[in-house]
C-alpha cells in the first residue's frame, strides 16, 4: 500500500517530514517548499511552517529521548525526511552543556546556574555544522549536487565537510582576509575555496547575484536560496539546552548576533517546545551579544530604534562581523518581547572573556564565545542578568580558528632542562 | 542618465524575465520611477506603502550600498550599474 509521506496539509510534494509550505514572515504570504528565501509579494524571508498537530506530547518526548546523540534526534521538529539519521550527513550536535561552577564564582554568579552550552564540539568545531546538516538535507531534496555559501569562514569549512560527507561538490565564498585557521579548516575538505576582495557583505552580496545568473544555476547556497531549511538548524540548540537541562526552559540566555538568525531560530525553538507542551510555559529572557566594531544591534537597541542602519565591520570577532544583519530587526523585537537586551563588548574585553572561559572551565572559544561570555560579564557588571537565575551562555565555536586573537597568550618561562633552573625559575 | 539595471529573479516576472533592463533617472528614485513605466509593478515590490525602501531589500548603486550613501536620493551616474538585491543573512 502506498504510504502518504506529507502532511494532508501540505503544500508541497517534497518529503522534509513535518515542514508543510514556506511563510513570509512579513506578510504571511504562503509558497510551496522549494529553493527559495524570499517572499515575492513584499521580499520578506521565507520560513518554514510546520504541521505538528499529529504529535502527542509523551510520545514525542520518548521518541526524542531514543533517538541518536545529534540533532536527528528531533528530526520530527525539523524540514527532514524520517529517515535523515540513515544518510550521509555530517551529524552535528548533542553538544555538552557545561555546568560552569568555577566561571559563576568569577562571575558573580550563584553556584550551579550558570552553563556554557559549548558548541566546539561539533565536527567542524562551530555552530554551524547544524545549519548546514538541514541544509544538506533541502539540498538533496531538490536535487542539487553543489553546495555553496557566503561565509565568515565557520560555515565554509560545515560545507566543505559536509559536501565531502556526503558526496556533492562544494565551492564557498568568503572574504579574502580571513584568518589564516579558518582558511585551512576550509580549504582542507578538497571543495573550491575563492576569496572575495571585501568583507562579508560584500561576498554575500556577490552570491546573492551568482544565484540569479545562469552560472549559478543548479547550486544550492546553504544560506541564501536553502537558507529557510538551513537557519532552522539553530532550533536545535534550543531543543539541545532545554533537554539538557532536564527539559526545563533556561531562566537567561545569552546568544551571539552575527546576521541574527541563530538567535531568532532559539526563539523560535523555545517558543515551539512551550507549544508542544515539552516544556513548562514561563517567562525566558534572551540577551544578544556583539562586538563593538560590528555592532549595528547593539546600537540599534540602545537608541530605542526598531530598524538597524548597516555598519561597516572592524572587530577581531570575525564570524560575526555581518554589518547588516538581516534579521537584526526580529533580534529586537525578542529582546524587547522577553525582558532581555543587545550589548556589546569591545576587542579587548573579548579577548579578556576568552582567557577567562578557558581559566575557569577548560574551554577555548573563538571570538565569538568571548563576545558572549563577554557581553554576560558585563550584564552582570550592570545588573541586567539577575545572577540568581538559570543562565545559559553560548560558545558557537573552537578557540583553534581564532589563534590570532590570543597570540600574545605564551610561555610562563624558558628553562634549562634542570631542577634547578626550574626552582630559579619560581615555579615550585 | 542611462544605467543598467540588475534585477533579482523573484522581480523578473516584471521584466519578461529579463536579468538586467536599462532605465534612465540622476537618481535612485527616479531610475526606479522609470523602471515602473516600462514594468508596470515593480516599484511596489521595491517600495513600501510610504514610498520607501522595502526593509528586506538592499540595492547597490555600482559598489555601494544605497543606505550608506543618500537612500533614494542617492545619484545614479551615467553608464552606473545598479543592483537590486533580496537581503539574507548568514556567516
Amino acid at each position: 500500500m502506498a504510504v502518504q509521506t506529507v502532511a494532508s496539509t501540505t503544500d508541497s510534494t517534497v518529503d522534509l517530514g513535518p515542514a508543510a509550505a514556506l511563510s513570509c514572515r512579513e506578510c504571511g504570504h504562503r509558497v510551496p517548499l522549494g529553493p527559495v528565501f524570499a517572499c515575492e509579494e513584499c521580499f520578506g524571508p521565507l520560513e518554514i511552517a510546520y504541521d505538528f498537530s499529529a504529535y502527542d506530547t509523551e510520545e514525542l518526548r520518548k521518541r526524542i529521548e531514543a533517538g541518536p546523540a545529534n540533532i536527528w534526534r528531533y528530526a520530527p521538529l525539523l524540514p527532514v525526511p524520517a529517515d535523515v539519521a540513515t544518510k550521509p550527513n555530517i551529524n552535528p550536535g548533542w553538544t555538552q552543556l557545561v555546568k560552569a561552577d568555577n566561571l559563576a564564582r568569577e562571575l558573580g554568579v550563584d553556584a550551579g546556574k550558570l552553563f556554557i552550552k559549548d558548541d566546539s564540539g561539533n565536527p567542524t568545531h562551530s555552530f554551524k555544522d547544524r545549519v548546514v546538516a538541514q541544509a544538506l538535507e533541502a539540498a538533496r531534496a531538490f536535487g542539487f549536487t553543489t553546495l555553496s555559501c557566503s561565509s565568515t569562514g565557520n560555515l565554509a569549512g560545515a560545507v566543505g565537510a559536509a559536501a565531502a560527507r556526503a558526496g556533492f561538490r562544494s565551492c564557498v565564498f568568503i572574504p579574502h582576509d580571513l584568518e589564516q585557521g579558518k582558511v585551512v579548516m576550509a580549504a582542507v575538505y578538497g571543495g573550491e575555496l575563492v576569496g572575495i576582495q571585501g568583507n562579508y557583505d560584500d561576498v554575500n552580496r556577490f552570491c546573492s547575484e551568482l544565484i540569479g545568473d545562469p552560472a549559478g544555476e543548479g547550486w544550492g547556497f546553504v544560506n541564501v536560496n536553502l537558507r529557510p531549511y538551513y537557519a532552522e538548524g539553530s532550533k536545535t540548540l534550543a531543543y539541545e539546552i532545554c533537554e539538557q537541562l532536564g527539559w526545563r526552559l533556561p531562566d537567561q540566555i545569552v546568544v551571539p548576533i552575527a546576521s541574527g538568525s541563530q538567535l531568532t531560530k532559539i526563539d523560535k525553538g523555545l517558543q515551539e517546545l512551550i507549544k508542544l507542551g515539552l516544556v513548562e510555559d514561563k517567562p525566558y529572557k534572551i540577551f544578544g551579544a556583539q562586538a563593538e566594531g560590528c555592532s549595528p544591534v547593539s546600537t540599534a537597541y540602545k537608541a530605542g530604534h526598531d530598524v538597524v542602519r548597516p555598519q561597516k565591520p572592524d572587530t577581531i570577532a570575525k564570524s560575526l562581523a555581518i554589518g547588516n544583519p538581516a534579521d537584526g530587526p526580529y533580534v529586537l523585537d525578542i529582546a524587547r518581547r522577553t525582558g532581555g537586551a543587545v550589548e556589546d563588548v569591545n576587542d579587548e574585553q573579548v579577548v579578556d572573556a576568552i582567557k577567562i572561559l578557558a581559566r575557569t572551565e577548560g574551554i577555548f572559544a573563538e571570538t565569538a564565545g568571548g563576545v558572549t561570555v563577554g557581553v554576560a560579564k558585563k550584564l552582570i557588571e550592570n545588573g541586567v542578568l539577575d545572577p540568581s537565575l538559570t543562565t545559559v551562555v553560548l560558545n558557537t565555536g573552537d578557540g583553534l580558528k581564532t589563534l590570532d586573537a590570543v597570540a600574545g597568550t605564551g610561555l610562563t618561562a624558558t628553562i634549562r632542562p634542570s631542577l634547578d633552573s626550574f626552582r630559579e625559575a619560581g615555579l615550585v | 542618465m542611462s544605467v543598467t539595471v540588475r534585477i533579482p529573479t523573484i522581480l523578473r516576472t516584471y521584466t519578461g524575465g529579463q536579468a538586467e533592463v536599462a532605465a534612465e533617472g540622476a537618481t535612485l528614485g527616479e531610475v526606479i520611477a522609470d523602471l515602473e513605466k516600462n514594468h508596470t509593478g515593480i516599484a511596489a515590490r521595491v517600495l513600501d506603502d510610504q514610498g520607501k525602501l522595502r526593509r528586506f531589500v538592499n540595492v547597490y548603486v555600482n559598489d555601494d550600498d544605497v543606505r550608506f550613501e543618500q537612500g533614494l536620493k542617492t545619484a545614479t551616474p551615467d553608464g552606473a550599474g545598479v543592483s537590486i538585491i533580496p537581503a539574507v543573512a548568514g556567516g
